[in-house]
């Protein structure tokens, strides 16, 4: 990428930059896809927790499917929905790693629901991100079991119809209910306040791992701006008028 | 000297427009430019306004931001 080391005049310090986490290379997401800022995050925990060395990230299928190419860590890349269950053979077989997934809605929420409910139930010492933008991004836009009821997809042109598809699947919610996690909570990517939120939450949800606390899930609500087929701006103003009432934020079980 | 300065990666840009949108000083706009990928990216038209507040910074979805913050001793100087 270009340097930016332009002209910095002298009395300023750096207060914002690249985690050191992050590799140089760009990443494949759509423009204004919040895909990027969980990216970030992850990256930021890792460097702030000093575990990067010991860190091993599972990739998904769908957009993020590429994350190894975007840390400096290592990485696994599993098949479609199986994160969780790579990511407790790793944790299990190597206890001194610090294993995470990163997954879409399509991923851990649909192909993958059983390995995420199940590793959760086990109460596994891993740290799940879970990205809920609500659609299939890399694949075109189609439905999702976190869809809203009444969006538009590719495969709901008339708009998503619980009568015949169900509701939005409440993952979070759902898995809070069990006695295995440590940690399960849901946040949103729409403005900088939020971020910051979802940052603390990742911190959290890695530091349990660090401690041996169990198994932590972290969703963020994200948009996809592409397949809404909406500007970036006006995505964020859509979770916030249309997926949150579906989504609400907070946190769902905190065990200490 | 204003209080916070910022440097755009035009490369890493993808001229989402979010930064320029979410500034509240107004400070972001799109420049004229476009990069190797064609997006328009994004600059800072009026420097002078940017306070160091880093909004830009954690809503990019390409970190291709860094901020600058004036140390104290010089924005007093500067006062
Ligand atoms: S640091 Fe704050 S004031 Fe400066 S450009 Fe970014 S958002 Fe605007
Ligand atoms: S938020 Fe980042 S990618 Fe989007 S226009 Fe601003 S600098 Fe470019």
């Amino acid at each position: 990428m270009s340097p930016v080391e332009t002209s910095i005049p002298a009395g300023y310090t750096k207060v914002f930059g690249r985690p050191n986490s992050l590799s140089d290379a760009p990443t494949t997401y759509c423009p204004g896809c919040h895909h990027g800022v969980a990216t970030r995050l992850v990256a930021e925990v890792i460097d702030e927790l000093g575990i990067q060395e010991r860190t091993v990230g599972i990739a998904p299928v769908g957009c993020a499917v590429f994350l190894y190419r975007f840390y400096r860590c290592d990485f696994v890349q599993a098949a479609h929905g199986r994160a969780c269950a790579v990511a407790t053979g790793l944790k299990r077989a190597n206890p001194e790693l610090i294993v995470f997934s990163y997954q879409g809605d399509g991923d851990l929420a649909a192909i993958g629901t059983a390995e995420t409910v199940h590793a959760a139930n086990r109460g596994e010492n891993i740290t799940v991100v879970f990205i809920n933008n609500q659609i299939y991004g890399m694949t075109g836009g189609e439905m999702a079991p976190t869809t809203l009821a009444g969006q538009h997809t590719t495969t709901t042109p008339r708009g998503r119809d619980v009568a015949t598809t169900g509701y939005p699947l409440k993952i979070s919610e759902m898995l809070a209910q069990l006695d295995g996690p440590t940690y399960i909570t849901r946040q949103s990517l729409h403005d900088a306040p939020h971020v910051a939120k979802a940052r603390k939450a990742l911190l959290t949800g890695f530091q349990n791992q660090v401690e041996g606390k169990g198994f932590s899930l972290v969703e963020l609500v994200a948009s996809c701006p592409t397949n809404f087929k909406m500007s970036p701006q006006k995505a964020n103003k859509w979770l916030v008028e249309q997926a949150l009432p579906a989504f609400p934020l907070g946190d769902l079980k905190v065990r200490d | 000297m204003p209080k916070g300065m910022t440097v755009i990666d035009k490369e890493r840009c993808k001229g989402c427009g979010l930064c320029v949108a979410a500034c509240p000083f107004g400070v972001l706009a799109f420049s004229e430019e476009h990069n190797s990928s064609g997006y328009n990216v994004a600059m800072a038209q009026h420097p002078e306004k940017c306070t160091a507040c880093m909004v830009c910074a954690q809503i990019c979805p390409d970190v291709a931001i860094e901020v600058y913050r004036l140390d104290r001793a010089e924005s007093k100087g500067a006062a």
